[in-house]
């Protein structure tokens, strides 16, 4: 059995051949090889589930709100063909009860397979985050063709800066909770291959945490490129930092409108950005280097995570099907000011964040707007709907320049 | 000793990049040893990369030389060996695999140390740590285990009689009214903040199963759960460390009768003597200290030196980590394995008592040359 996996790793042309065969048997092929495991993660069962279930009584995530003694006990004994087990999925649930206003998912993925393996926890946590998506009865849709786009350039006396991003996971490798050195190494092989073959305007270099100049370090921290180890409890407590900085680094193309994370949150975040409004420009690139990048592991015999079920699989549920969040900062003095404000954007299925990003404030009257949803729709229908938002916003925000007034939208889509 | 397969890829490609790294653990752990190592885990399943985590995500200091590995069960340091031998010699000055540690824990061994001058030591303190065998220790235990050691300390704890009387404050259900009282008796600890205890795994389910423990008299103190499965306190005001001994003593061996007679012990054996979770406290896991006023004899040059003969060790009052403040000083023991308990509280009375003469010398303008010890 070691021998397939050398095979999968080396020769990579049988990847696409076991995938297509289906989970059973990839399940199957696993197991054989870590039966060892399986047995050893058995033999410590000495308290039952009743004992061993988490203290939620103060909790207040996605996680503590669907898991049931019962489920608990269900799937406490199980454990993905990695050996990710139930416990490490919430972990960081059990360890950040979370706040009294925002409500956190409260776990995460350790690999493909926790999304089957955990389904009867992690489904309903799915429903409840994305907004009553069914992952049992429901199927999203994938659609990276930015043609689509209809009108996607804004009135850059209000929008600052335009930004699309999303995320990536390789078929085949333990996500970032779970994942050993060497298979976070293998994602940093595989990915800073598959991206030295972009030309043209996407053409760039890779700079890896590890090994990066303090002059390096300087130029990217300028650029506003450089993600640092997390500090986020959220994120520490899944085990997602461990092991910092091996393996982790930053990808930029020479034009700097065109970035991937490599091992942070994901196995990649792909950006791509601009100042000034030109979404459909950045909506374009976005695509067309997302198509690239795909093609180009392809041809080595890889692929990304990806179901119809679920769409692109993430390391967070609240990152699953499109991954995508567009945005963009946006100078909105007036409207902000109006109580009316946070139902408009409601309605129009927009997020505002502080200029920092996720958990900062804003800053003067510049926001940070984004799409609320990630499951359900597909990134051309989520850059439509942030294109669409973001022009009523500007429209609102020049009536009220005007002394004119403003209606509430009615709602986008339910 | 359960054999696992644990991961696909091969041990090169898995070896961790400790190029940056200081900590024993780096010094140590070659790429044989760890091809070696990485095919075993304890029978409750605790793996090589278990042990190091934390000295992968923690490099160390230029100055300070970290441990870099925990243990996640007792039989860690027996399925590790080859790892953790050599770090436990560097660690505990040159002791051997093949070296028997002493245990002592009869406070009438100990000579003196009921005069220490209060003028000078303002407090007195003896703590170790106590492991339940059969349970897990808190870099891997379950939230069962957890559970279970609390359950079984507390009954233990709850039948001491006598001047050990005293309650459990679990660290969930405390009251507002409870924790302040706990911080102001300077009992209360706190979800660790350490990246060095964070990247071992053992502040998981916090404050699950934690909690505190003390005498009416608020001079004998446990804690539940924290780094260990017990960590246990003798305190009070003054210099009579010959009291603060005795009650360690006493309370320690009546604690452990209780465990015997609920048909379990304390990890102990006689190469290592307690068995903690960090190899570091191994031993007699004790550290007997006072905070004692020297600010004449800590400028001094000699006082290192002074400290290093005396086999003794100086920290701020806030404990490990911190600065001392206005020339008070926490001075206690350096070693913790090869001596016995008794040992070592005899060394800080002796060595205490030495540096008081020296500070009083000093405040007269007097030298301290014909006072400076041998090497211990």
């Amino acid at each position: 059995m070691a021998n397939n996996f050398a095979r999968i790793l080396s020769s990579k042309r049988n990847v696409g051949i076991m995938s297509l065969v289906g989970a059973g048997s990839l399940t199957a092929a696993f197991l054989l090889n870590r039966e060892h495991v399986t047995a050893g993660a058995q033999v410590r069962r000495v308290y039952p589930a009743s004992a061993e279930y988490p203290d939620l009584r103060k909790h207040n995530n996605c996680m503590a709100s669907h898991l049931t003694p019962a489920i608990y006990a269900k799937l406490v004994d199980k454990a993905t063909p990695n050996g990710y087990t139930l416990d490490q999925a919430i972990q960081t649930g059990v360890d950040n009860p979370g706040h009294p206003f925002i409500k956190t998912v409260g776990m995460v993925a350790g690999d493909e397979e926790s999304y089957e393996v955990f389904a009867d926890l992690l489904d309903p946590v799915i429903k409840e985050r994305h907004n009553g998506y069914d992952p049992q009865i429901m199927t999203h849709p994938t659609d990276l063709d930015s043609s689509k786009l209809k009108s996607g350039k804004f009135d850059e006396r209000f929008v600052l800066s335009s930004r699309v991003r999303t995320g990536r996971s390789i078929r085949g490798l333990s996500l970032p909770p779970a994942c050993t050195r060497a298979e976070r190494r293998e994602v940093e092989k595989v990915v800073v291959d598959a991206l030295a073959g972009l030309k043209g305007d996407l053409a760039g270099t890779y700079y890896s945490l590890t090994h990066m100049t303090d002059q390096e370090q300087q130029q990217l921290i300028d650029d506003h490129f450089l993600f640092d180890k997390p500090v986020s409890p959220l994120l520490t407590c899944s085990g997602m930092a461990r092991d910092w900085p091996d393996a982790r680094g930053i990808w930029h193309n020479n034009t700097k409108t065109f970035l991937i994370w490599i091992n942070e949150e994901d196995h990649t975040r792909v950006i791509s950005m601009e100042k000034g409004g030109n979404m459909k420009r950045v909506f374009d690139r976005f695509c067309t280097g997302l198509k690239e990048v795909e093609r180009l592991i392809q041809e080595k015999g890889w692929e990304f995570m990806w179901n119809e079920r679920l769409g692109y699989i993430l390391t967070c549920p609240s990152n699953l099907g499109t991954g995508l969040r567009a945005g963009v900062h946006v100078n909105l003095p007036k409207l902000s000011k109006d109580p009316r404000f946070t139902k408009i954007l409601d309605n129009l299925r927009l997020q505002k964040r502080g200029t920092g990003g996720v958990d900062t404030a804003a800053v003067g009257s510049t926001f940070d707007i984004s799409n609320l949803d990630r499951l359900g729709q597909s990134e051309v229908q989520l850059v439509q709907t942030v294109v669409d938002g973001v022009n009523y916003l500007i429209d609102c925000e020049k009536k009220l320049e005007k002394g004119q007034d403003i209606k509430i939208p009615p709602p986008v889509r339910k | 000793m359960a054999k696992l397969t644990i991961k696909r890829l091969s041990p090169e490609e898995e070896f961790p990049d400790l190029s940056q790294h200081n900590n024993h653990m780096a010094k140590v752990l070659t790429q044989d040893m760890y091809t070696k190592l990485r095919d075993r885990a304890t029978p409750n399943g605790f793996t090589i990369d278990g042990v190091i985590q934390t000295g992968i995500d923690n490099p160390g200091h230029p100055f300070i030389m970290t441990v870099g590995c925990v243990a996640g069960d007792e039989e860690t340091y027996e399925v590790f060996k080859e790892l953790l031998d050599p770090i436990i010699e560097d660690r505990h000055g040159g002791y051997k695999p093949t070296d028997k540690h002493k245990t002592d824990l009869n406070p009438d061994n100990l000579k003196g140390g009921d005069d220490l001058d209060p003028n000078y030591v303002i407090s007195s303190r003896v703590r170790t740590g106590r492991s339940i065998r059969g349970f897990c220790l808190p870099p891997h235990c379950s939230r069962g285990e957890r559970r279970g050691v609390e359950k079984m300390s507390v009954e233990a704890l709850d039948s001491l009689s006598g001047d050990l009387k005293g309650k459990y404050y679990a660290l969930k259900n405390m009251t507002d009214a409870e924790q302040q009282q706990l911080i102001d008796d300077h009992f209360l600890f706190d979800k660790p903040v350490s990246p060095l205890l964070l990247a071992s795994g053992m502040a998981r389910d916090w404050p699950d199963g934690r909690g505190i423990w003390h005498n009416d008299t608020k001079t004998f103190l446990v804690w539940v759960n924290e780094e260990d499965h017990l960590r246990v306190i003798s305190m009070q005001k003054g210099g009579n460390m010959k009291e603060v001994f005795n009650r360690f003593c006493t309370g320690l061996t009546k604690i452990e009768t209780l465990f015997k007679d609920k048909g379990t012990s304390f990890m102990w054996n006689e190469h290592l003597g307690y068995v903690l979770t960090c190899p570091s406290n191994l031993g007699t896991g004790l550290r007997a200290g006072v905070h004692v006023k020297i600010p004449n004899m800590s400028k001094h040059d000699k006082f290192e030196e002074v400290l290093k003969r005396l086999r003794l060790q100086k920290r701020g009052t806030g404990g490990v980590d911190t600065a001392a403040v206005g020339g008070t000083f926490d001075i206690s023991n350096a070693d913790r394995l090869g001596f016995s308990e008794v040992e070592l509280v005899q060394m800080v009375v002796d060595g205490v008592k030495l540096l008081v003469e020296m500070e009083k010398k000093l405040e007269k303008g007097q030298s301290i040359d014909d006072l400076m010890p041998a090497q211990k």
